[in-house]
């Protein structure tokens, strides 16, 4: 998770990744992001998240996304 | 049948009054048998090239679906024989055989879409009397690309396993030819129209009522305000007029086609509405937006929808991507190698957009300068952030908010102006007319009254422009519309002063068929 938080900060700065849970809804994140969010944890953790996960639900906490790091891994 | 005229609002009519009379459970069929007829106005060509889009998508949905349930099946079967990487293994085989099943529909549905597009302007065929003919005979097919897109998008749900897969065929049908949509979009998604298109509907007054008044207003904007104005944009392009009149040209340009555009989608949404169907919203409040990348979140929402989930995603993250992203890293340094794979995905995405549009350089140019103002905006996060960060106050202030939404807008409005020369070199040309030719005082001295507008028409069609601003301001949090149902007088007294205003001062002829919606037409 610290490893997750770290690459988000790298991302935008200033923002509480521990309790935020609406970075898409409000717009943290756009597509673009996305998409850089992604390569780094394909880097970090060998993880590869197709397209079809990207869902606003899996993206929109630091919690979400690690739940979603976490089952494709385990897939 | 044009959306804009007597003629579409008689066949609503109807099909409304039949839609609520038949037993619930046939309602579904009403309106396919609605859509059938709607298309069948466009002619035999245009139902064929439906038909075959129906079927294609029917048959590998069909397959796909199949797939899934066998791959299911066979992991639950398995759970115990096999290890966690030999199961991983089997589905990763199995995928790409649906991948490439999937890639073959989507083949085949784009080889439609570009033959009508771009090739049967050399090839075409028309059937007369005689038969066949084949010749130069450019096709219009109404709606083309709204039904393969939203073809081609359900397709990619189910192989993603994000929509369910329909078995009836007719229920298919229905889905992918819903006849409101089918001339300017919205390009809906399984998960938002799928299921309330079988489901039964109750006669519902307030959703009725909202949805007349929905459709009052898209006339009013398409009538009284975007296509009032045309003739002015006409003769500028058509006279090469430069200086102040490009600038005007650019401003007239941004309200015809929000007029036409938004209100096309009132029109249909609105339509829709009345028949208990929710339609996803192709526009929130575009003009308010104060970034390039925030506009195409408002503006044809489920166009840019669309690009961004089918193209832009999974081009991003192929494998060719990564390894450029690798191979970035490693040579160029850490900041390239990231954004390289953005990068490259966004302009090769907003240049399939621009090649929607149709196949010319202006919207290549077009798409490409878009993609270009996204990205600079992009790099230039970091310097606006420390300037937020700086000056809070000033940041969140009326006026600075005001000028980010007026650049916006004005950034939007001169890239928007390719499509009114279609011709790239003129574009610039006249563009850079505006910093040699000084002759503002021209239309202070009667200029703009020679532009094939009177002086009534650009009253009224200011007067248009404040109630949309107005009315866009007052529907931020609520629509105004279902404001104004709870206040039954008030809303009845609008809705009549509408009626009116559309009758008197709406641009139509004596046949009452107002001319073509951009959307409907151009970009079909």
């Amino acid at each position: 998770m610290e490893k997750l938080i770290e690459i988000l900060e790298n991302l935008h700065e200033g923002i509480d990744y521990e309790t935020c849970e609406t970075l898409i809804d409000d717009g943290i994140l756009d597509s673009l992001d996305i998409v850089t969010l992604i390569t780094d944890i394909n880097d970090a953790f060998d993880v590869a998240i197709p397209p079809e996960e990207i869902l606003p639900e899996n993206f929109n906490s630091a919690k979400a996304i690690f739940a979603l790091i976490e089952k494709l891994d385990n897939i | 049948m044009n959306f804009a005229s007597f003629e579409f609002l008689a066949f609503l009519a109807v099909l409304t009054l039949v839609y609520f009379l038949v037993p619930k459970k046939v309602q579904w069929i009403v309106l396919l048998l609605g859509s059938v007829v709607f298309y069948a106005f466009a002619g035999f060509v245009s139902f064929f090239f439906l038909l075959f889009a129906i079927v294609i998508s029917y048959i590998t949905v069909q397959i796909l679906g199949k797939r899934i349930e066998s791959l299911k099946k066979y992991l639950e079967e398995t759970k115990t024989t096999l290890t966690k990487d030999e199961r991983k293994a089997y589905r990763a085989k199995h995928k790409n055989t649906s991948l490439v099943i999937l890639c073959i529909g989507i083949f085949v549905m784009t080889l439609s879409l570009v033959y009508v597009k771009y090739l049967s302007s050399m090839i075409g065929f028309k059937i007369t009397e005689r038969g066949i003919s084949f010749g130069k005979y450019a096709l219009e097919i109404m709606g083309i690309s709204y039904y393969t897109f939203i073809s081609i998008g359900y397709m990619i749900d189910v192989y993603r396993e994000r929509a369910a897969v329909e078995r009836n065929f007719f229920r298919h049908a229905l889905f992918v030819s819903f006849f409101p949509q089918l001339a300017m979009g919205p390009i809906s998604r399984y998960a938002d129209t799928g299921e309330q298109l079988k489901a039964t509907h109750s006669f519902d007054a307030k959703e009725a009522w909202c949805g007349f008044l929905r459709i009052l207003w898209g006339f009013f904007k398409k009538l009284v305000v975007a296509d009032a104005i045309a003739p002015a944009i006409g003769f500028i392009v058509s006279q090469k007029l430069g200086g102040i009149y490009f600038i005007l040209l650019c401003l007239f340009y941004s309200i015809r086609i929000y007029g036409d555009f938004t209100g096309g989608i009132d029109i249909v949404l609105g339509s829709a509405q009345i028949l208990g169907i929710k339609l996803p919203e192709n526009f929130n409040r575009p003009f308010s937006s104060k970034s390039t990348a925030e506009y195409w979140n408002r503006w044809h929402m489920t166009m840019g929808n669309w690009f961004t989930n089918y193209i832009f995603y999974p081009l991003s993250l192929t494998k060719t991507m990564q390894k450029l992203s690798k191979w970035g890293r490693a040579k160029l340094g850490t900041g390239v190698g990231k954004r390289l794979p953005v990068y490259t995905a966004t302009i090769i995405t907003w240049l399939a957009t621009g090649l929607w549009h149709g196949i010319a350089w202006n919207f290549v140019v077009w798409g490409l300068l878009n993609g270009v103002v996204i990205l600079i905006s992009q790099e230039l996060n970091p310097l606006y952030e420390k300037f937020r960060a700086r000056f809070p106050k000033l940041w969140n202030s009326a006026p600075y908010q005001s000028f980010m939404a007026v650049r916006t807008f004005l950034l939007m409005s001169l890239i928007r102006v390719f499509d009114c020369y279609c011709d790239v070199p003129l574009t610039f040309d006249r563009f850079f007319s505006t910093f040699y030719t000084f002759n503002i005082g021209e239309i202070f001295k009667g200029g703009l009254l020679e532009l094939n507008v009177s002086l009534t028409q650009y009253i009224v069609i200011a007067v248009g422009i404040v109630i949309m601003t107005a009315v866009s301001r007052l529907s931020a949090e609520k629509p105004l519309r279902e404001v104004l149902w709870g206040k039954p007088i008030l809303g009845n007294a609008i809705m009549a002063i509408l009626c009116i205003a559309i009758l008197v001062f709406g641009s139509y002829g004596l046949g009452f068929d107002a001319s073509a919606f951009i959307y409907g037409g151009t970009f079909n």
